[in-house]
């Protein structure tokens, strides 16, 4: 039988403030990147623009594509190299109101320099202004629904306690993402979103798990026999394996999807593959540690109040 | 004997057969979104404004013609935003007469009414408006299917989405440029009169009189492609439009080889109203304009009864034949403008297909081994069970004519991953029952029943969230939600149900079981 742990009993919540510490410098580093880019660069999904991928025959210089377009005035279009060298997407800003015109002109642009050769247009995307807003919104509803959703039904499943700790880890993930977003300089776009949202999914699915392994363990101790701090590490450590290996597990599908899922799907398979590694972290140092925290601080009150009602 | 035993393989075996069912023949039953197979999503948004403006100068011109009609002399009608309209009498004295005539348009109301000026406003009810704005887009909607249908494209959608938007889907439309042209375009065909007392000087300069307007002619050099803009003076009230058009035909141009011309046919309205105006003007030019611009302006030598004309304009036979489709269809009630789209060229989509399927299979088989090799015997049940959810995920997806986007093979390739979940779940649980010293048959039993809560809370919170995607999300992220949500009810079923039988099967019906597989 492989195994990869043994009866595992490492002290995971008595080294959380050990945790604490790379997770805030994990954020700091990410949130530090945003700021130092001026946020998060964002998809036409949501600024609104065109976007066009061409395939050359030849793969042409950048330079050259760049200078067939300045012609058009267009505003400041950003070209850049999509998974191979003849292979290019264009990014246009929003400009007036003939902005589905775009995609037609750049192409005659394009066109008319004969020395880049053939091309092929593969793809193009236009949001208009009002729909970019409009997804926008979506995104911001989408996030939020979702967190609430979560937290209403771990604190229905459990206590209210664990919903927020729950909401915490996730937090604490979606910063991850989103940092790592930033130091990849990869784009927020809906399906980056999608990422998020499965993520948000994946790493409450896992703090649940070792949530009903604690009220399964307080069932059958007694509350007083043990503290609440070590039935919390027992409860991380006996869903350690599972915990490690479902981790496993999606990780070799996000790593496949990320790896060999094409250049459309990289920055969703990314977002996948970095939400996997903090979710599965997250269970383990932050969820079950929020929950610590609280009772501990919510027990050193009750204590005070005893002392307090002695003295009394 | 573990309960129900027949009951359970035959139900199994009912899914199993069912998917079967379902996903025969695979290529005809899964439905790939545009991102896979190629073609256009666009988003129309519908400027019901502007037809409320149209719908309103029509309505003055018919006040002012009524009024005219009744010898009421008009001094001034003006239109006030889009859905008013002021009428200024030539004298207060014919006011009592003024209001009979305007009783009659029961659409409008009477309002900043002043007797002593002679004026009043007529303003569209906010109900009208809406009713107006209403069937705007839901003829814009027709019409567009209308042009579609005869243009030719397999399965398309054409849907309303909220107030003012169209949703138009074209799988597998070669020359997107062309279908976005044929659809976009309002197809409003106009017969005016050209102002033949103004000349294009005076208009151009500023001199131009209350009735007229200057509208341009393009002509292509055929040499150089340089495009002139030649300026017209006509006379802005429309004698006749394209809604009384009966057909619209694709012929060669006699006049101007290696060209095409569009003739017409009106109905019989049409024809009467040709006849008339065509009686009344002879010597005179009548403007043919489409959608504001002028394509040609012949003069008329002779009241033209049969209701025929042919509208010519240095066109290839495409843009011939795909103006007497619009033609055909009818113009679109209101400008419409293009939102959003997303275009996919089909060399693009095969690759995508290509690269979905290497991720999942990919995912597939290193999951394979890797439960293989960590589980062994149990493994292989896992394997079978992961097998039958993507074959019950798929049959789902055809079932319910989902349709199968990038992301949504992504979504499967995720799939992969948790679907194990749950067997990881029931079989480390099962390990441990065995490790406290538990006999193979409780460990087996205590391990699928402990972990059964854990697995409904671990799908339910992920199923939450792809309903939120579902519900927010656009075309190819609902695909993703799609396959996330279905992948997961059905990994409860393959995961569990189908695990626990087998299980059941190998080891509860024997008398003595001396070591589990795991």
């Amino acid at each position: 039988m492989i195994e990869l742990f043994r009866n595992p009993n490492w002290d995971f919540i008595g080294k959380r403030r050990r945790a604490y510490l790379v997770s805030v410098v994990v954020i700091l580093v990410g949130l530090g990147s945003m700021i130092a880019k001026g946020g998060l660069r964002y998809d036409i999904d949501f600024t609104g623009g065109t976007l066009i991928q061409v395939r050359f025959e030849q793969a042409p210089p950048v330079a050259r594509i760049r200078t067939s377009l300045a012609t058009l005035q267009l505003g400041d279009s950003i070209i850049q190299e999509f998974g191979e060298a003849r292979e290019f997407i264009i990014r246009l800003p929003l400009t007036g109101a003939d902005s589905e015109e775009v995609g037609r002109r750049v192409q005659k642009a394009l066109a008319s320099d004969a020395g880049l050769g053939k091309f092929e247009v593969r793809r193009v995307e236009f949001v208009g202004p009002q729909v970019g807003r409009d997804l926008q919104l979506q995104a911001v509803y989408a996030v939020v629904a979702g967190l609430v959703g979560i937290l209403l039904y771990v604190a229905v499943r459990f206590d209210l306690k664990g919903g927020v700790a729950a909401i915490v880890a996730v937090f604490h993930d979606v910063l991850v993402c989103f940092g790592a977003l930033s130091l990849a300089n990869r784009e927020f776009s809906l399906p980056v979103l999608a990422a998020l949202l499965t993520i948000i999914g994946y790493s409450v699915n896992d703090t649940i798990v070792a949530y009903d392994r604690l009220r399964e363990n307080r069932g059958k101790f007694s509350s007083k026999a043990k503290a609440f701090a070590d039935l919390m590490n027992d409860a991380v450590n006996q869903t350690l394996s599972r915990t490690i290996l479902t981790a496993l597990t999606v990780f070799f599908s996000t790593a496949i999807l990320l790896f060999f899922g094409g250049k459309t799907l990289e920055d969703f398979a990314f977002v996948l593959f970095v939400g996997v590694i903090t979710g599965t972290y997250s269970t383990i140092y932050v969820a079950g540690a929020v929950v610590v925290e609280w009772t501990s601080y919510v027990e050193g009150r009750v204590r005070r109040g005893k002392k307090a009602v002695a003295k009394a | 004997m573990p309960r129900h035993l027949r009951v359970r393989i035959a139900l199994v075996l009912a899914v199993i057969a069912a998917s079967v069912w379902y996903l025969y023949p695979p290529k005809k039953t899964i439905n790939l979104g545009l991102d896979l197979q190629g073609g256009i999503h666009l988003v129309l948004g519908v400027d019901t404004a502007k037809a409320l403006a149209a719908q309103t100068d029509r309505a003055a011109e018919d006040v002012k013609g009524a009024l005219e009609r009744k010898g009421i002399g008009v001094k001034r009608v003006a239109r006030e935003g889009n859905a008013a309209f002021t009428v200024e009498l030539a004298s207060p004295a014919s006011w009592n007469d003024a209001l009979t005539v305007a009783r009659e348009f029961e659409t409008f109301e009477r309002r900043n009414e002043d007797q002593s000026a002679g004026r009043f406003t007529l303003a569209t009810s906010e109900r009208r408006v809406r009713e107006l704005a209403d069937s705007a887009v839901r003829q814009g909607v027709e019409t567009i299917r209308n042009r579609v249908d005869q243009f030719g494209v397999a399965e398309p959608t054409i849907t309303r989405q909220g107030e003012d938007r169209i949703l138009i889907q074209l799988p597998g439309v070669q020359d997107p440029e062309r279908a976005k042209a044929l659809i976009g375009r309002t197809a409003l065909l106009e017969f005016k009169l050209l102002d033949e007392r103004t000349s294009v000087d005076d208009a151009l300069a500023g001199r131009l009189p209350e009735g007229s307007e200057v509208i341009y002619q393009r002509r292509v050099d055929k040499e150089t492609k340089a495009e002139r803009k030649i300026p017209y003076v006509v006379q802005k009230r429309t004698l006749l439009t394209g809604a009384e058009l009966n057909r619209a035909e694709v012929n060669a141009d006699p006049n101007s080889p290696g060209n095409w011309q569009v003739s017409i046919e009106f109905n019989a309205v049409g024809t009467r109203v040709f006849g008339e105006i065509t009686e009344a003007n002879v010597g005179k030019h009548l403007a043919i304009i489409l959608d504001g611009t002028l394509y040609s302006a012949p003069r008329i030598n002779e009241r033209i009864p049969g209701g025929r004309a042919v509208i010519t304009g240095q066109f290839t036979v495409d843009e011939a034949r795909d103006l007497a489709i619009v033609l055909r269809a009818g113009a679109l009630p209101a400008p419409v403008a293009i939102l959003e789209e997303r275009t996919v060229g089909p060399s693009l989509g095969a690759d995508s297909i290509r690269q979905g399927l290497i991720a999942i299979t990919g995912s597939a088989v290193v999951v394979f081994i890797f439960m293989l090799v960590y589980y062994r015997g149990s493994g292989l049940v896992a394997d079978v069970a992961l097998g039958l959810n993507l074959l019950i995920l798929s049959a789902c997806m055809a079932a319910f004519g989902a349709t199968l986007t990038l992301p949504g093979l992504a979504g499967i390739a995720l799939t992969i991953g948790m679907a194990v979940d749950t067997n990881i779940l029931i079989f480390e649980r099962i390990r441990e029952e065995l490790r406290v010293g538990k006999t193979p048959r409780s460990a087996i039993d205590a391990g699928f029943t402990r972990a059964l809560r854990t697995i409904i809370d671990t799908h339910l919170t992920v199923m939450v969230t792809a309903a939120i995607l579902y519900n927010f999300g656009t075309g190819p992220v609902k695909g993703f939600a799609v396959s996330l949500f279905v992948g997961l009810a059905a990994s409860l079923f393959t995961a569990y149900f189908f695990t626990r039988l087998v299980f059941d099967l190998v080891y509860l019906g024997r008398r003595k079981v001396e070591a589990v597989s795991i």
